[in-house]
């Protein structure tokens, strides 16, 4: 019943519901960087979309949940996305979220070159928490997810970006704040703690 | 919510409607994120305006719906995808089938073909090929005419090549197909024992006593009602020690038939009836 206990603690009036994240390959270390410092009873519910190879087995999940305090694991088809939960995106699946909080996933061709893509998850949590939402885009050598953070903002939620000098890869940050006035643009350092601190607000 | 977005998902819903009750092809129970992100891309590249007028103009106009058909049903498919899946039915699955006289294979939803292809080699360098039967449906029939033909594009083979190779294949990949231009051109002796038909999974029913049933990346764009449905579909379609197989992300697990099934293979989305006694 750990999970009935995580779902507890969680008050109604939380003004954010879930973050989505976003980065493309390489970006580990900038994921473990937000995550150490999430407690394991975090309020919110956060998705990861991280481009990477097609073949990789969950190594990726299982290393971040063993080095994190909040649990880490791979979305599964249908499944309740519930608070306190980091969900990663399935290598070689286009994610999607559905209007009862599920996840749903799809094969259909490559978005920015990528499955998953950014851009389709963030688009598609848009529709679903409006300003519950919160978007992140971190380091990568793309454009995906410029498209979706302005689509979350439009939707009245919030942006965020890695600042581009901090990023590994600066290419993907930059282009999100060309497309998107962002509501906070900070170095990596900066951004779990931000994130605890948005866990709060009303 | 805010009123435009729920006035999207109302109209959305209605483009369903519309399209079930002017051509019988079922959406209304897909899983609609996927949906409406494919009909507003079609929006965003026709010249439509509106959901209404995308509607009027379904309504109006058989081919524009024709190209919409072939945007909703995803036909995104490989030979021999996941190869440590093809791995197990190689090393586990056949070797328990084949102690049957006769074997019967089900892949349904098979898109244009890719899997059928993957299947019959793996019942051929078995040397179970002759005493089995494939039965390839889909509701599509212009993806049904291009797996019949078993024509797939050559740039495919190189790594069609690694993945069968991945899957365990010893043999020579190429001596399956003849090149031809930019086409590979699938065996004759990989086709015969194939009967492909049209079979819809929404609407039709159970579909004879199958030992193996191979349903991947189809149920994903399902909601969870349809997924029941289907589930019990192939519950019914199963010879009693009959394997389900599954995508790698799909699950018996949410279902409300998850009693009816076993994962019986770790790691792989290869099930088992159970039978109660």
């Amino acid at each position: 019943m750990t999970q009935k206990l995580r779902n507890d603690y969680i008050t109604k009036d939380n003004k954010y519901k879930v973050i989505v994240i976003g980065v493309s390959t390489g970006g580990l270390k900038a994921i473990k960087a937000i995550l150490s410092v999430l407690p394991s009873e975090f309020a919110l519910s956060i998705i990861i979309v991280m481009h990477r190879h097609k073949e990789t087995d969950g190594y990726l999940e299982r290393s971040l949940d063993g080095e994190c305090k909040i649990h880490v694991k791979q979305a599964d088809e249908k499944e309740e996305i519930k608070a306190g939960i980091v969900y990663v995106a399935p290598p070689n699946y286009h994610l999607l979220i559905e209007d009862n909080g599920t996840f749903s996933m799809s094969v259909e061709g490559h978005v920015n070159y990528a499955r998953p893509s950014i851009d389709v998850v963030f688009e598609s949590a848009a529709e679903v928490y409006g300003k519950e939402l919160i978007g992140v885009i971190l380091t990568g050598a793309n454009k995906d997810g410029s498209r979706g953070l302005k689509k979350i903002k439009e939707a009245g939620g919030l942006a965020i970006v890695q600042t581009p000098e901090t990023s590994e890869v600066a290419e993907m940050p930059r282009a999100a704040i060309a497309a998107v006035d962002p509501d906070y643009v900070l170095p990596l350092d900066e951004l779990g703690l931000l994130l605890r601190k948005l866990e709060s607000e009303r | 919510m805010d009123s435009t977005n729920e006035n999207d998902r109302i109209e959305f819903d209605l483009i369903l409607q519309a399209i079930y009750q002017k051509y019988g092809y079922d959406f209304r129970d897909y899983a609609k994120a996927s949906i409406r992100r494919r009909l507003r891309n079609q929006l965003s590249k026709s010249n439509l305006k509106t959901i209404s007028e995308m509607q009027h103009k379904l309504l109006n106009d058989k081919n524009f719906f024709d190209r919409l058909l072939l945007d909703l049903t995803i036909n995104v498919t490989e030979m021999f995808r996941d190869p440590p899946f093809f791995k197990a039915i190689r090393e586990i699955v056949l070797s328990e089938l084949k102690k049957q006289p006769f074997i019967k294979v089900w892949h349904a939803g098979c898109s244009s073909g890719e899997e059928i292809y993957s299947t019959a080699i793996l019942l051929k360098e078995y040397g179970v090929y002759e005493s089995s039967l494939i039965y390839a449906t889909d509701t599509n029939e212009l993806v049904l005419d291009k797996a019949k033909a078993g024509i797939f594009p050559i740039e495919k083979m190189k790594d069609y090549t690694v993945n069968y190779r991945k899957a365990g294949g010893l043999a020579s990949f190429a001596d399956y197909y003849t090149a031809r231009y930019d086409n590979a051109i699938m065996d004759n002796s990989l086709k015969k024992n194939i009967v492909f038909s049209n079979h819809n999974l929404v609407t039709d029913s159970v579909f004879g006593e199958m030992d193996l049933i191979m349903c991947r990346n189809v149920l994903i764009y399902f909601n969870r009602e349809l997924q029941d449905r289907v589930f019990r579909l192939f519950r019914d379609s199963f010879h009693p020690d009959g394997f389900l197989c599954l995508g790698s992300k799909e699950t018996v697990r949410f279902s409300s038939l998850s009693e009816d099934f076993e994962n019986v293979i770790e790691n792989e989305k290869i099930y088992r009836r159970i039978v109660s006694h």
